[in-house]
């Protein structure tokens, strides 16, 4: 015998109850704090450094071993020349990087997303092989060309071996394999129609590349500035080997030399140095920000 | 302007887009590439833009040959599915994209665009960021950058594919009353074969980079060349049966297991040349239920089930069964016929359309 069970009503469906809703939330930032709370000790610690002679955990320590004892000479560096040489000799190899990558990475990758040549396929695959090369193991092949490049008259100086030209070009060398497969990526994903739709209405190649789809690719090419900057700005390895003395040193490098020292490691210091070699980073992510969230938020947009 | 194809082709490596297709275009006319994905009326298109360059054959703009012409210089405008705004300009800045390639004064830009675009309906939203309109304003502003050179030849690529139905039709009947006006040569690419008949004074039907037939629509209806043809053209489709065509007391009758028809004398001769088998095609419109309009004939009626109704609104379409073989039927609304009704269906075969199964050519037209 079978019988007909009445299901009980069941409730309306709507959004949950107030209370659990509240939890819900609760916990989720909960976790969110929890998870940031060593980065941002460790940023903490890196500014509460920058402005005493010692430190207890977060605390600042003077020298009877109480809490107190701030002050501002870890900041003595900013009127010496030598951290203002290092910064622009850093600006100069980031800037280079910027611009030598964009301008290579925009243009090749839409050769190779667009174009049909001999060897393409080939190019691609090399230069992801490439890629796997680290920059370690081409120290001193390198050190051999930018030996070369230094005797070539009257440019040499500027791209051969010690000079901040002969470091941005070996950076960008190295790095362009990663934004070329990038800003190919970022070509692959527009629309063929609307190349074609300007060929038609007029425009040369060029001018459907620098006109149409440049701008296509903003995101891209925000993302790809910023990666490099922030690679440019923090090379160390390449700066190190290539470069001898203070004169063509950069950020990283000149913080190198504070900690190699014979005299004993003033820590204060380095945190300082370290916090201003950040400040540049920071703005420029503050300007690209609004062009990089555009990348999750959808790409390209009205396609 | 005149547009002459001639064994135009366009492969890659062993992949063949179009294959030897020949038509001409006089001027004025509004010529449709119709065909199903894949079929190479794009490819065509491209070929005719200058985007792809042919593989073999010419294209000739009013008799010079134009293969080796850039895209800007062969004076088109083009349309396509997907609108190929360009998104980071405003509605002015794409309308007056190809005047200003030009290099034309500001003022002419401004009263050329101005004028299209109050022609294409939308004069009031030249400020506005493409992403701010409607798929048919866009679709508008498409129309208008193709037209504001005042191109020779206007090439269409499914431009209404991405509208909604209503729209379709609103669309359809303005891009063809704009083109009449103007009087501009047009080739437009569709696989909707309603667009195609009601649009288009040729069409040119496609299938596998093979140009199938070309002609007027009434003519690809009434006479279709080709199986594909005849099957491609039509909605509902044509209902194709396997038969024998016999002789029987001088008359010539279609015949198999589930059906046995009287054929009209002209049409029964024409069938009967291929001796034996052949495709009987007979379209829903001229298959008719049994009623005071259509008394049962002779030889025309046969019976049959109804295994499907599907209201259409104004009509219901009837899939029916005669003896397991499918047809279907455009019926009545009035005559409420229901699934596992038993009907009885008078053939108009004076209409019917007979292909020979090995060629795929018809025995009527070919």
């Amino acid at each position: 015998m079978t019988t007909v069970e009445t299901a009980p009503p069941r409730p309306a469906a709507g959004p949950l109850p107030k209370g659990r809703q509240k939890t819900g939330r609760y916990f989720a930032y909960g976790f969110l704090i929890l998870s940031i709370v060593p980065i941002v000790v460790g940023y903490a610690w890196l500014v509460i450094a920058t402005v005493s002679t010692r430190t207890r955990g977060l605390l600042p320590i003077n020298a009877e071993g109480g809490i107190g004892g701030l002050t501002l000479s870890n900041w003595d560096f900013v009127f010496d020349g030598a951290i203002w040489s290092a910064m622009l000799n850093s600006l100069l190899i980031a800037v280079a990087m910027v611009i030598g990558v964009g301008i290579a990475s925009t243009s090749g990758g839409y050769a190779l997303s667009r174009m049909k040549f001999p060897g393409r396929r080939g190019f691609l695959t090399m230069t992801l092989v490439l890629h796997a090369f680290k920059a370690e193991m081409l120290l001193i092949a390198i050190f051999f060309v930018l030996r070369f490049l230094g005797d070539i008259p009257i440019i040499g100086g500027f791209i051969g071996f010690n000079s901040v030209g002969g470091v941005a070009l070996v950076m960008v060398a190295l790095e362009l394999p990663l934004g070329i497969w990038l800003m190919k990526g970022f070509f692959d994903n527009l629309s063929w129609d609307m190349e074609r739709a300007a060929l038609i209405d007029g425009a040369s190649r060029f001018r459907v590349w620098w006109q149409i789809m440049l701008p296509q690719v903003r995101p891209g090419i925000a993302a790809l500035s910023l990666f490099t900057f922030i690679v440019g700005w923090n090379a160390y390895l390449v700066p190190f080997t290539f470069t001898i003395g203070t004169k063509v040193a950069n950020m990283p490098v000149f913080l190198n030399q504070l900690i190699s020292d014979t005299a004993p490691v003033n820590w204060n210091l380095v945190a300082a140095v370290g916090l201003f070699q950040m400040i540049p980073l920071i703005i420029f992510f503050i300007f690209t920000q609004e062009l990089l969230l555009n990348i999750y938020a959808g790409g390209t947009k009205g396609t | 302007m005149r547009v002459e194809l001639d064994n135009l082709s366009k492969s890659w490596d062993d992949v063949i887009g179009a294959d030897r297709i020949t038509l001409d275009i006089t001027d004025g006319e509004l010529v449709a590439f119709l065909g199903p994905s894949g079929c190479g009326k794009t490819t065509t298109l491209l070929m005719v833009a200058g985007i792809y360059k042919p593989t073999g054959g010419t294209i000739s703009f009013d008799g010079h040959v134009v293969n080796e012409v850039a895209p800007k210089d062969r004076g088109i405008g083009m349309v396509f599915q997907s609108y190929a705004l360009y998104p980071h300009m405003s509605v002015f800045g794409n309308i007056s994209y190809p005047l200003r390639l030009q290099k034309l004064g500001k003022g002419e830009i401004k009263e050329r665009v101005q004028a299209v675009a109050d022609m294409m309906g939308i004069g009031d939203l030249l400020d506005r960021k493409i992403a701010q309109l409607s798929g048919g304003q866009q679709q508008r502003v498409a129309l208008g950058r193709a037209l504001v050179k005042q191109p020779d030849l206007l090439l269409f690529d499914e431009p209404l594919s991405n509208l909604d139905a209503r729209l379709r039709l609103t669309m359809r009947g303005e891009i063809k009353r704009l083109q009449e006006d103007l009087g501009i040569t047009s080739i437009y690419v569709t696989h909707d074969q309603v667009e195609a008949m009601t649009m288009a004074d040729r069409i040119a039907v496609m299938s596998k980079g093979v140009l199938q037939a070309y002609d007027v629509p009434e003519a690809l209806y009434d006479r279709p060349k080709t199986l594909f043809v005849a099957a491609f053209v039509g909605n509902p489709p044509m209902n194709f049966f396997d038969v024998d065509i016999v002789r029987d007391n001088g008359d010539f009758r279609a015949k198999s297991e589930a059906i046995d028809l009287v054929l009209p004398q002209d049409r029964g001769e024409k069938a009967a040349a291929a001796d034996g088998k052949v495709i009987m095609g007979v379209r829903p419109e001229d298959i008719n239920v049994v009623g005071d309009a259509t008394p049962p004939a002779e030889g025309l009626t046969l019976n049959g089930e109804a295994v499907v109704v599907e209201p259409l609104g104004r009509e219901d379409l009837v899939g029916i069964s005669i003896n397991g073989v499918d047809m279907r039927v455009l019926v009545d609304k009035t005559k409420e016929v229901a699934v596992g009704d038993t009907i009885s269906l008078v053939f108009n075969t004076s209409r019917a359309q007979f292909f020979d199964p090995e060629t795929e050519l018809s025995l009527l037209w070919a």
